[in-house]
């Protein structure tokens, strides 16, 4: 049972208001920002990823419960930072090169968001280099790529290379999905990850991390 | 009912079209190339895709305008050529018909979503009312708003498709939830037709999918719902990368054999959707024709 179950209904039920409301009352009665996160905010998104996984929740519910995550940890983000927690990962997520669909893509990175992970989007129709450069930039351990297209997923493979020929490929995990993307597909060009949902994306960027 | 709709309905289950995005990928469309852009650059590569369905039997034949709301065109930076595409749009498809069938422009989704803020009600109506008027400039008969997953959106794509007085055809996509029976949005068949009969329709439907066989119940429970036209162009199963080539499960026979099904379900009007050519329209009539 989760400690402050008001915060966890919120966001259960993707109420951005009360889930505001409810973790400033919780700071002013003291409460310790990483326990909010830990036992209300993180099970609540896990059970929001559950019962979309189980087609209880759809893309609509699933979306307003991310964003009411989202409303609360800006409020726990800078306490967070002051008592030096370090973000679960950083990643860095977009629809590769010639795929516009940003759907699922903006599903999984909201997911991730809300499972603690700090995500940097690069959006659609993003290139190799942008997505190297990215990594670079912003030291991430992890890359996540999106293609809805089965003519657009073969980038996935020059993306991969592309990690491999700038030198960075032991340096990041690389997580791949979409619509006609498999493990099989994965195993063959040398991801490290398929995840076939949103939820699932969470799961293994926790195990890629090491922090399940 | 609208005229159009009630001539078209008195020769029978009218047949319409299948994909165009593959068809134009096989005459040369690079990956990730915008189709809809082959209208000013190929048009008579895409006339040749749209005269192959008339040569099959197609009754009533699409456009090449999927995308063509200035939403997505501004993806591909061609969000100041909304009204170019969409008219010669028009134009290639009713030449390619030239009277032997009628074109119903396509109308599909912005690909953006109301509850992330990254659009508007007003943005939608703006974007859709001016593709659909210039697909009524190009000569668009009627209009087949399709492949939408948002209930919200798909009346609004309506509302502004019927301003221009022609026949409008209301498409969701259903692949989602438990029974595969809902959109992504989760809205059921029920839903779809009472929000999309609402928005003034003058047929609901259902295209793309997981493919055929799971269209025929959902065919019934949208003719069920409400007293209009069902269309139903489903797609040709999940395509698989084999070999770096894309496959598609379903066969033309196959998909055909369900043209029965689908009759006693309800349907008006059928084609086909992704993976799916006019050997697919040709197997149709062949099953309607016995």
């Amino acid at each position: 049972m989760p400690r402050y179950s008001q915060l966890y209904d919120a966001i259960l039920k993707g109420d951005l208001k009360t889930a505001v409301s409810t973790t400033q009352e919780a700071l002013a009665k003291g409460a310790d920002p990483e326990n909010l996160v830990a036992e209300s905010m993180v099970p609540a998104m896990d059970e929001v990823g559950r019962r979309f996984e189980a087609n209880e929740y759809f893309v609509p519910e699933l979306m307003i419960a991310a964003r009411a995550m989202k409303g609360a940890l800006e409020i726990l983000r800078p306490l967070l930072t002051q008592k030096g927690a370090k973000p679960t990962g950083r990643i860095v997520i977009g629809t590769v090169k010639g795929d516009l669909h940003d759907i699922g893509k903006n599903l999984v990175a909201s997911m991730l968001e809300g499972g603690g992970f700090e995500v940097i989007d690069l959006g659609i129709n993003v290139s190799p280099q942008q997505f190297v450069e990215a990594v670079k930039r912003t030291n991430a351990e992890m890359v996540g790529l999106s293609a809805l297209l089965t003519t657009t997923m073969p980038s996935m493979r020059t993306i991969v290379q592309a990690f491999k020929d700038a030198g960075l490929r032991d340096r990041v995990k690389i997580m791949i999905g979409g619509a006609p993307i498999t493990q099989e597909y994965a195993n063959e060009i040398g991801a490290d990850a398929f995840g076939e949902n949103a939820r699932t994306a969470v799961t293994l960027a926790r195990q890629l991390m090491g922090v399940c | 009912m609208h005229s159009l709709m009630e001539r078209l309905l008195a020769q029978g289950t009218v047949v319409t079209d299948g994909a165009w995005g593959t068809q134009l990928q096989a005459r040369g469309l690079a990956d990730g190339e915008c189709p809809d852009a082959w209208n000013l650059s190929h048009p008579d590569q895409v006339e040749a895709v749209a005269r192959d369905y008339v040569e099959a039997g197609s009754q009533v034949i699409l456009t090449n305008t999927f995308r063509a709301n200035r939403l997505t065109l501004a993806g591909y930076g061609l969000a100041e050529q909304v009204r170019a595409i969409n008219r010669r749009g028009a134009e290639i498809s009713k030449r390619a018909a030239a009277g032997r069938a009628r074109v119903f422009a396509s109308i599909g989704p912005s690909g953006k979503m109301l509850f992330t803020g990254e659009v508007t009600e007003e943005d939608w109506l703006a974007a859709f009312a001016e593709q659909a008027e210039a697909l009524a400039e190009g000569g668009a008969d009627g209009f087949v708003v399709e492949t939408l997953s948002d209930p919200a959106e798909a009346r609004i794509a309506v509302q502004a498709a019927r301003r221009t007085g022609l026949p409008v055809v209301g498409s969701l996509v259903f692949d989602s939830g438990k029974e595969k029976d809902r959109t992504m949005m989760g809205t059921t068949p029920e839903q779809a037709a009472a929000e999309l009969a609402e928005a003034g329709a003058d047929a609901v439907g259902a295209n793309c999918g997981l493919g055929i066989a799971g269209y025929v119940p959902i065919c019934r429970r949208l003719r069920r719902a409400v007293d209009l036209p069902v269309w139903i162009k489903a797609n040709a199963g999940l395509p698989a990368l084999v070999n770096g080539r894309t496959v598609y499960a379903t066969r033309p026979e196959e998909f055909a054999g369900y043209v029965p099904a689908l009759i006693d379900a309800g349907a008006s009007f059928i084609g086909s959707c992704c993976g799916t050519g006019p050997e697919f329209i040709r197997a149709i009539r062949k099953e309607l024709s016995r």
